[in-house]
């Protein structure tokens, strides 16, 4: 299996755009959701989608396809956005259903949405799934990668070390995982509710193979996946150094911004802002 | 004498000296059995491969046995994470800590999401003995039994942990199967039927029903045979499926005793005895009385010391039973 999309630069630039559009008209219908993250990751979500990874968005449930897992629940707008421009749902519905009572798309994903992999909400409970999916992977010799999306603040929990420790120690080299470096939880910088130094250094600890990006620079998010792909014998860690809110000034790098959706006036400025972006 | 239902055909010698062993051992020997004809069955441990008997598989099928280290939150979420890649994982540790430690994991990455998980918690109840309460889990029951999509085993003794293996194996969905350390009476046999949601009546009577799972199943037909001697009639139900709860089977039989007790190693709130009480209070309100754990945690000691301690024993059962029926023909 291939990536059906194998979109170039400019095209991933083009629809990591359309996705922070659109993540940002959902928000504001919904009146709730979660703002900086989602705008932060949106670049390295659509590489994955339409680059990287081996999925067939009409048969999302081929065995073969790769797992995409996000274990932090809250970044569910980037990934509804995205798996609406990858054909899962469509747009209309991701605009007007998110969050809503009898739709597919509830606050954090579950397995009423084609294309999820796992419920998130609890942090941290993705990484420990993407690692039993990785070895039974291995058990059965299938050739998919899982692909698994965490965020800064996430680290924090005991569950993700216990299964960062144990994908290195079991060599897992069909994981992929991309770190939301976004320097932001609810309380404040991640830097200064714990610190981050830690991070990178457990991880290779671990016995994971390291790359570290601006993961708003699509060239080299591209080029990180390629080399993870080529990687052997461990796990791979992407840590993507991203600015929350991006492309929305004012939410950019403003922690007050995780977990609020703009409102009235803050909506059309947003809009205006992305439009700026892309000219 | 009490007469046993044939239609189980259980130990000849419950009354007499019935062999004893642990019901853990029956799920040992039960998941190396099941592995041997179903591939798609592996098994995860938290550092405790000796004790659950998860041994068995490991030393049969060393491949498909994952040793996860002193972390259960990571060993609910990898067997989540293998159960949406099509096996069937079956994951111990003591119940203390799976699911006492990762109740959200259980929650989410296995009842929510639905995962074909099977979760052992082994050394559960008082009969942990001498660890003290840290180890004694008495809580397992309720927080399982509150999970939607979970199903929720206390098998009776060794062959019963057998068939409740062998049965959740081929059932599709997360179940929950309560093991404990002790070696206790072999009550059923290698042929006695077990159906996920079927209680068994293992003794008919008309005066009072005692419904009880687990190893406190011995304790009942112990005190009904007491009973029986003093011109009391007791049903005797094993209640081995507190989720799905028979309600059929228990209002059948309540309908004719009006009177019940239950008796379960576990807290009563939540419990066994919370479902029937639960049920009954619904659909058909008579006297009961709940013997189990009674909202205090447990303590350090032998385990037919604390049974006796914790007022779970035959005669605490006896006791409850003349207490009903006095309450039913006041
Ligand atoms: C187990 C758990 N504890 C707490 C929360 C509440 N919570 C949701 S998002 C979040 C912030 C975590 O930081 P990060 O994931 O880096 O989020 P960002 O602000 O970057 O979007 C917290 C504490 C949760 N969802 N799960
Ligand atoms: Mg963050």
């Amino acid at each position: 299996m291939n990536n059906p999309f194998n979109y170039s630069t400019p095209m991933l630039k083009k629809t990591a755009h359309a996705i922070r559009v659109d993540l940002i008209k959902a928000l504001a219908h919904a009146g709730s959701g979660h703002s900086g993250g989602p705008l932060g990751l949106a670049d390295c979500v659509a590489a994955v989608y339409f680059y990287g990874a081996s999925i067939d968005p009409h048969n999302p449930h081929h065995p073969d396809r790769d797992r995409i897992i996000f274990s932090a629940g809250h970044y569910s707008p980037v990934i509804y956005a995205t798996l609406a421009h990858a054909g899962y749902v469509s747009i209309n519905h991701f605009i007007n259903d998110y969050r809503m009572f009898g739709g597919c798309l509830d606050g954090h994903p579950n397995f009423k949405t084609p294309g999820i992999e796992t419920a998130s909400g609890p942090l941290g409970q993705g990484t420990s799934q993407a690692a039993g999916m990785a070895a039974a992977a291995k058990l059965d010799k299938k050739e998919w990668r899982v692909w698994l999306f965490m965020s800064d603040g996430e680290q924090q929990e005991g569950q993700v070390q216990e299964a960062a420790m144990w994908m290195g120690f079991r060599k897992l080299d069909n994981v992929i995982a991309i770190l939301d470096a976004n320097n932001m939880q609810i309380d404040g910088h991640v830097s200064n509710v714990l610190g981050e130094k830690w991070i990178e250094d457990n991880y290779r600890n671990y016995g994971w193979y390291i790359i570290t990006i601006d993961g708003n620079d699509m060239k080299q998010i591209m080029r990180a996946i390629d080399e993870a792909k080529e990687v052997r014998g461990k796990p791979t860690l992407i840590i993507a150094r991203t600015v929350p809110g991006k492309g929305v000034k004012f939410m950019e790098n403003d922690y007050h911004w995780h977990g609020k959706p703009p409102v009235g006036k803050e909506v059309t400025e947003a809009l205006d802002d992305l439009g700026k972006e892309v000219n | 004498m009490l007469q046993l239902n044939k239609y189980y055909n259980l130990n000849k010698n419950i009354f007499s000296s019935p062999d004893l062993e642990a019901n853990r051992v029956g799920f040992g020997v039960a998941l190396k059995d099941v592995g041997k004809t179903n591939k798609d069955v592996v098994a995860l441990c938290c550092d405790l491969t000796e004790s659950t008997r998860i041994i068995e598989f490991a030393k049969a099928y060393p491949e498909r046995f994952f040793e996860i280290g002193v972390a259960e939150q990571n060993l609910a979420g990898i067997a989540a994470g293998m159960a949406l890649t099509g096996k069937i994982p079956f994951m111990a540790s003591y119940a203390a800590f799976s699911p006492g430690r990762n109740f959200d994991q259980i929650r989410v990455s296995i009842a929510y999401s639905n995962t074909n998980v099977k979760i052992i918690g082994a050394h559960a109840g008082v009969t942990v003995g001498p660890d003290g309460a840290t180890h004694q889990m008495l809580e397992d029951v309720a927080l399982m039994r509150t999970l939607p999509n979970m199903t929720v085993i206390v098998p009776a003794d060794f062959d019963q942990a057998y068939a409740a293996t062998v049965a959740a194996t081929s059932f599709v969905g997360p179940v929950y199967i309560r093991l404990a350390r002790e070696k206790t009476p072999k009550i059923t046999t290698s042929t006695t039927p077990f159906t996920i949601g079927k209680a068994n009546v293992y003794a008919k009577g008309r005066d009072v029903t005692i419904i009880a799972n687990g190893p406190m199943v011995y304790e009942a037909l112990v005190a009904a045979e007491a009973l029986e001697k003093q011109k009391i009639n007791v049903e005797v139900i094993d209640c081995h499926s507190v989720k799905p709860l028979d309600a059929q089977t228990i209002l059948t039989s309540v309908a004719k005793t009006g009177a019940v007790v239950t008796a379960e190693e576990a807290q009563v709130t939540g419990g066994l005895g919370g479902a029937v009480a639960e049920l009954l209070g619904e659909h058909m309100p008579v006297p009961l009385k709940r013997i189990g754990v009674l909202d205090r945690f447990g303590e350090s000691g032998e385990p037919a010391e604390l049974m006796k301690a914790f007022h779970l024993t035959a005669h605490d059962i006896q006791l409850a039973v003349h207490e009903v029926i006095a309450r039913k023909n006041r």
